[in-house]
């Protein structure tokens, strides 16, 4: 088994012409991490995976894989294998001549390749399916043959871009959990690209944000969900509300807002943002749709929230509440069900509770566009 | 009436349905397998004069194909060898033309179809610009530049590469360049049409599991274009085995090409019957060979079309 190796990337900048697609990019990946750069589209994610697997040149800044500084190595000499998003399987060649396609270049024999392959194909769980051609599978299938394709190539970084984005919703869950499992039966280092905020959060052990080819946080999924550092990175990643203001209090990591509608709101100074927020200056607060609870109508203080309902809607799991929020946009109130009966309060004026850890603050920004 | 006309009807309609199989019947069976068919039934009679045509002498016979086996009757020689050579060095040198045009080609057609941007039209313009031109214009452009006080030979003897101009006529350089270009199209075009629809990750995915750019091209483009490539070489091969202009321009004086041959005899000895059973001993060798070697490449007949 092949050892997962560190993946740095120093100072990288990426231009195409006037345009700049990665605006100097630090990151340091830990071998055998599962890591995942996370963004909408056209972010320069995918940008900074073609700079890894070696297939662009940096315009300025490093790649370092294992240490080793990648400058003029190609993308055919370097330990890394890349997962294409439309996976790019060689239609005319069987699936077993797909996944060893890297033993062939290397000069092996047919039979050792056969053997190999066939050790692969048990492992993805398509065992006897080698000799069909790709398009006789499925989706899922090809998937995996896709993955044990560039795992035959012993590398010892896989470079993943969206893979999961053309299989349906189910699969898409289950080949999750797969992939998960794979890299960490296999234990190599997997970089991630991925628009879908649930893949990262549910995969990852790390999560690099994206915006306009600036990376906004890096830190563990749990971290960015619950401590975002920038309104890029508190909108794009779950749902989330917002709330403008301007500050009026300052202590410690506790901010005191005047909300633009709905009145005084205490939060918590998101750590990357500790002592960069003082009086007068514009905040945002984000405040998860789960973070709420429902308090007593005409309750009032710095941790509670009125609004006139609008909609109202059952999800199964939790039931959505959405009200009138601030520059037109709802606030959405999710409330778990655990059985309870829910009223209709359409069209009334309720109140919420938050806790104040939950209610995340700092300086105005950009926001994700949905 | 058969379901696949009766589709093709109702999808078009009775009237232009029927104008159009009218008139592909009419290209079809008025104009190709009839005029073949007459060739083929000149190739088995006698060459009569006219008043004769149809009388008790106008028989079948195998004359004229034993002439190009044989020879003339009573002649010096066991075989036909002049005639014989000439046919096989068509075949070959057609052959030939072909394995070079494609080597050309292949590499254009690649860049053509895998390269993104406007100037790829640009070249494709300039390209198929030179065509307006007609083939002998083409044919006698290359006579001045392959000729004895021709642009290569002023420039090569000028920088002192030769003592005395080369004949490249007469050693039949320049017919094989001239039909090598005559034909380039024919070549690039159905090979840049497949490789237009090669998916670019593949070549990067073959790249990126270690593949060097011969391999690549080996394992994932070449087996992608075949069905190009095979309908490039088809044409290629088909066109310069029955090319005439070009063998009569720039050929040497002692190299005829198998085509001179059946042009003399229809028009020069005005014996049809000798010229068509020529013609189509050269046919029915040509795709003979064509289908073996398509069997050779596992090609299919279906995938020609494409």
């Amino acid at each position: 088994m092949v050892a997962g190796v560190g993946v740095d990337l120093e100072n990288l900048w990426i231009r195409f012409g006037d345009f700049v697609a990665v605006r100097d990019a630090n990151v340091n990946i830990k071998g055998g991490d599962f890591f995942s750069f996370l963004g909408p589209s056209g972010c320069g994610k995918t940008t900074i995976l073609r700079a890894v697997s070696g297939f662009l040149e940096p315009s300025e800044g490093n790649v370092l894989i294992g240490g080793k500084n990648m400058k003029g190595v190609g993308p055919n000499k370097r330990p890394t294998a890349l997962i294409f998003q439309n996976l790019a399987l060689f239609p005319l060649m069987k699936v077993w001549e797909n996944i060893a396609f890297s033993m062939e270049i290397k000069g092996a024999s047919a039979a050792e390749r056969r053997k190999r392959a066939d050790e692969l194909l048990e492992m993805i769980a398509l065992e006897g399916q080698g000799d069909k051609l790709p398009s006789e599978l499925s989706g899922g299938q090809r998937q995996r043959v896709a993955i044990a394709r560039a795992l035959c190539a012993e590398p010892h970084v896989l470079l993943l871009d969206e893979p999961l984005s053309a299989l349906d919703l189910k699969l898409r869950q289950h080949m999750r959990t797969e992939l998960r499992e794979i890299q960490q039966r296999v234990g190599i280092t997997f970089i991630y690209i991925t628009h879908d905020q649930g893949e990262a959060l549910t995969m990852s052990d790390n999560i690099a944000v994206m915006r306009a080819g600036v990376i906004d946080q890096i830190g563990e999924g749990k971290t960015i969900y619950n401590d975002p550092a920038t309104p890029f990175a508190a909108s794009f990643v779950g749902e989330n509300n917002v709330f403008r203001g301007k500050v009026k209090r300052v202590s410690g990591d506790r901010v005191l807002v005047q909300s633009n509608r709905s009145g005084e709101l205490l939060a918590r100074i998101s750590t990357a943002n500790l002592g960069r927020l003082k009086e007068g200056d514009n905040a945002m607060i984000f405040i998860r749709p789960e973070a709420f609870e429902l308090a007593k109508t005409g309750t009032e203080g710095d941790h509670y929230v009125s609004a006139r309902v609008i909609n109202e809607e059952f999800e199964g799991n939790v039931f959505n509440i959405f009200m009138e929020g601030d520059g037109g946009k709802e606030i959405k109130v999710s409330l778990p069900n655990l059985g309870q009966s829910f009223d209709s309060h359409k069209g009334q004026t309720m109140t919420l509770k938050y806790d104040v850890k939950n209610a995340v603050a700092m300086p105005a920004g950009v926001l994700a566009t949905e | 009436m058969p379901r696949i006309l009766k589709d093709f009807l109702s999808r078009n309609g009775t009237g232009p349905g029927l104008v159009m199989l009218g008139l592909v019947l009419f290209w079809t069976v008025g104009l190709i397998i009839l005029p073949q068919l007459s060739m083929l039934d000149f190739s088995f009679r006698p060459n009569l004069p006219p008043p004769e045509m149809g009388g008790p002498k106008d028989v079948y016979t195998l004359e004229n194909y034993k002439y190009l086996i044989y020879g003339p009757e009573g002649g010096s020689q066991a075989y036909n060898t002049v005639d014989l050579m000439v046919f096989f060095r068509t075949l070959v040198a057609a052959a030939c033309v072909t394995v070079f045009n494609l080597i050309i080609c292949y590499p254009i057609a690649y860049y053509l179809g895998q390269t993104k941007g406007n100037h790829i039209r640009v070249f494709a313009l300039m390209l198929i610009i030179p065509y307006w031109i007609n083939e002998i214009l083409r044919a006698f452009a290359l006579r001045i530049i392959f000729g004895e006080t021709g642009v290569l030979n002023t420039i090569f003897t000028g920088i002192g590469l030769f003592d005395t101009p080369f004949d490249f006529i007469r050693n039949d350089y320049a017919l094989y360049a001239g039909l090598g270009y005559a034909y380039i199209l024919l070549m690039i075009f159905p090979i840049y049409n497949v490789i237009e629809s090669l998916d670019h990750n593949q070549i990067e995915a073959a790249r990126d599991l270690g593949a060097p750019w011969w391999r690549i091209h080996w394992r994932v483009v070449i087996p992608y274009a075949k069905p190009g490539i095979s309908s490039g070489c088809t044409m290629v091969f088909m066109l310069s085995a029955g090319a005439l202009a070009a063998p009569q321009i720039l050929g040497g004086p002692s190299s005829l090409w198998f085509t001179q041959l059946i042009y003399q005899q229809f028009n020069d000895s005005s014996d049809w019957p000798q010229g068509a059973a020529y013609a189509v001993v050269l046919l029915v060798t040509c795709v003979l060979l064509v289908l073996a070697v398509m069997r050779l490449f596992k090609v299919n007949m279906g995938d020609i079309g494409k």
